[in-house]
């Protein structure tokens, strides 16, 4: 499970332009494009009983799309609306993510910037060694008139084996989808609104201080 | 501090909770004045609105003193403000087009899932009404958490006192909403469903707003006095037959326009709605629609209905071919009350509305429970309980 997987992510999900190198994620996408005949974009068609998840969604957000991307493009921003993301910090070209896992745990994960085209797309995946096999590109495209930007997440993720692996894929994959939505609404709230909602009364029961207090 | 928690159908107590804290920079707290309770607080009292959990501060009609800004708010310590029932963001799409009950900022993105199940998109949040709309503590307390407070609370001169202007939280714009969505025209018959305060306010609205003529429909007597102070002509609908009535008040013709101020637990003893009833206790979430199904059928063709009612969930023979064959407009919602604040506090200040008439019963917070339970059980009298947090408990009245 944790050899290399030589994947590489190109293009935008929007103009459905996938250019796919690794063998589970361009088997995946194989699959989908077979059997989901329906028409709905491409990561949300309808297609049960996957294994891997590929998760993917678009929102729109009122801001331009230079300003969306600028934020997105200094990854040290993500943990600020990702949830299970602790910190990432720059390493040269390179990024290093630290998951939260459970019980106080935290696993960590590199990256490259596999493609990017200013204002538009940026498409990162992990590098051989990595714990986690990631891959995931958001795009930005302008929304009609005045609706600010459409921007959208697919992210991939290929746990590694064993009882961390375990832990983690069910860290990611418990809902997947819910996760990718999730972390995009954060991010719309963040920008819209320079603040992530919450309907805590006091701060330590706010979910991030809740998190923290059972990780601990 | 103390506040009014929800326990279960019924079973509301004034307890002991933790004071509210700043959390994020654009919050506000507020030290309550004034709250009130709404005809929409008992349907949580009646436990018909699902996602609301033991302990959650109810309250979602309130004001007070500013005791605590976070670093992005606009308000300024010692201001007095009311601060609308939706919590909105100001910076979101619909926001921006002053839809402000559908913010899609200020329901917590963890609790969007439940209201996006049910009503195909997620809820904006409300105060102190169910997770399904957020899950935040409301103002029936001494202290109150205000997000978003730069956008919604707006601030009250000094001359004005509590009761003048508490009423601008909810009722009145969703009063005066809910004749607007009913486009009003100078000719017009209007009817409206519910002489609660929400009907009471969409009446004065309507006859504000120019119709000729505006029937209220109720059963309690005390309240369809208060209409007819108003200037509306009443109809008892445990007296009268409704739709006998109103096509002869119309000419024949049929209202132009119908108001439903009643919701989700319409009184009555059509069939339908007997079934409903049973249907609401044994908890497979039937709204109980009669009133608006009445409103349907008295309309006149090419009219207009209008929803300020609270539904939640699903109803049973709904006359979908009234509302096609006579071609209906319709139009509901929770009130995007940011939209009305300043027009309504103007016209509250100038005396075109008055807001103090129906309000019958003052308690202290302390006594919240027993204000439940009259308003539920004591409706003809008991029209409009207000609360305050700062006063004494008197002997039992
Ligand atoms: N849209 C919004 O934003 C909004 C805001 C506030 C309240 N509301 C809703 O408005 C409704 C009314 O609120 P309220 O505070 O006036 O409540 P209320 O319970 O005090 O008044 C309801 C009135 O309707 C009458 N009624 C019941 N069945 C009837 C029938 N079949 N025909 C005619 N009248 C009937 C009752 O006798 C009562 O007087 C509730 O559903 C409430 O949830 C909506
Ligand atoms: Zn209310
Ligand atoms: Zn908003």
């Amino acid at each position: 499970m944790n050899e290399q997987r030589n994947l590489g992510l190109a293009g935008t999900v929007t103009g459905v332009a996938l250019a796919i190198g690794g063998a589970a994620f361009a088997g995946f996408l194989a699959k989908r494009h077979k059997g989901g005949s329906d028409d709905a974009p491409l990561f949300t068609r309808k297609r049960p009983g996957t294994e891997n998840p590929i998760v993917g969604r678009t929102v729109t957000i009122r801001k331009p799309r230079a300003e969306l991307y600028a934020f997105w493009r200094d990854f040290q921003n993500l943990p600020d609306f990702m949830e299970n993301l602790e910190s990432i910090r720059a390493d040269g070209d390179a990024h290093i993510w630290t998951i939260k896992a459970p019980a106080g745990q935290t696993v960590e994960l590199r990256t490259e910037i596999v493609q990017e085209v200013k204002d538009q797309t940026i498409a990162w995946r992990s590098v051989k060694n990595s714990d986690i096999a990631t891959n995931g590109e958001v795009t930005f495209a302008d929304a009609p008139g005045d609706r600010g930007t459409r921007v959208s997440l697919v992210m991939f993720y290929d746990p590694p084996a064993g009882k961390l692996g375990r832990a983690i894929a069910t860290l990611f994959q418990r809902e997947p989808k819910a996760q990718a939505r999730h972390d995009l609404k954060r991010f719309k709230m963040l920008m819209e609104t320079g603040e992530i909602a919450t309907s805590a009364h006091t701060r330590d029961a706010t979910r991030k201080a809740k998190q923290q207090e059972t990780e601990r | 501090m103390r506040a009014l928690t929800w326990h279960g159908t019924h079973d509301v107590r004034v307890d002991t909770v933790d004071d509210p804290e700043i959390i994020n920079p654009r919050d506000a707290i507020l030290k309550i004045t004034s709250t009130a309770i709404c005809g929409s607080d008992l349907h949580l009292y009646d436990g018909v609105i699902p996602g609301v959990l033991p302990g959650d501060v109810l309250g979602h009609e309130f004001m007070g003193e500013v005791v605590e800004t976070g670093s992005d708010s606009t308000l300024k310590k010692g201001q007095r403000v009311v601060v609308p029932f939706t919590i909105s963001c100001g910076g979101c799409f619909h926001c921006q087009i002053k839809q402000f009950s559908a913010c899609e900022n200020s329901n917590p993105v963890e609790k969007q899932d439940m209201s996006a199940t049910l009503y195909g998109h997620p809820m904006a949040a409300l105060f102190g009404y169910s997770h399904l709309t957020g899950g935040y503590s409301g103002g029936q307390a001494e202290y109150v958490r205000v997000p978003f407070s730069d956008v919604g609370p707006i601030v009250i001169p000094d001359h004005l006192e509590d009761e003048k202007v508490l009423f601008l939280s909810d009722i009145l714009p969703t009063g005066w909403m809910g004749a607007e969505n009913a486009e009003i025209q100078p000719d017009d018959t209007v009817a409206v469903w519910g002489c609660g305060p929400v009907g009471l306010f969409a009446i004065q609205s309507a006859i504000v707003m120019g119709a000729s003529k505006v029937i209220a429909i109720d059963h309690y007597t005390h309240r369809l006095e208060l209409a007819k102070q108003l200037g509306a002509e009443i109809i008892d609908f445990h007296k009268t037959d409704v739709r006998e009535a109103l096509m002869e008040m119309s000419g024949g013709i049929g209202c132009d326009a119908v108001i439903d101020a009643v919701g989700m637990e319409a009184h009555g003893f059509a069939i339908d709605n007997m079934i409903d009833i049973a249907k609401q206790k044994v908890g497979i979430g039937a709204d109980r629609a009669s009133a608006l199904k009445q409103a349907i059928l008295a309309v006149r063709p090419g009219g207009r209905v209008s929803i300020p009612g609270v539904y939640g969930g699903m109803t049973d023979k709904f006359p979908l071919g009234a509302l096609m064959e006579k071609g209906l407009q319709v139009r509901s919602g929770q009130t995007h009350v940011q939209r009305y604040t300043k027009d309504l506090l103007e016209k509250i200040e100038d005396g075109t509305l008055d807001t103090t008439f129906l309000i019958s019963h003052r308690l202290p917070l302390e006594d919240a429970a027993r204000g439940y339970k009259c308003f539920r059980e004591e409706q003809d009298n008991w029209t409009k309980v207000i609360l305050k947090p700062g006063m004494e408990r008197g002997p039992a009245a």
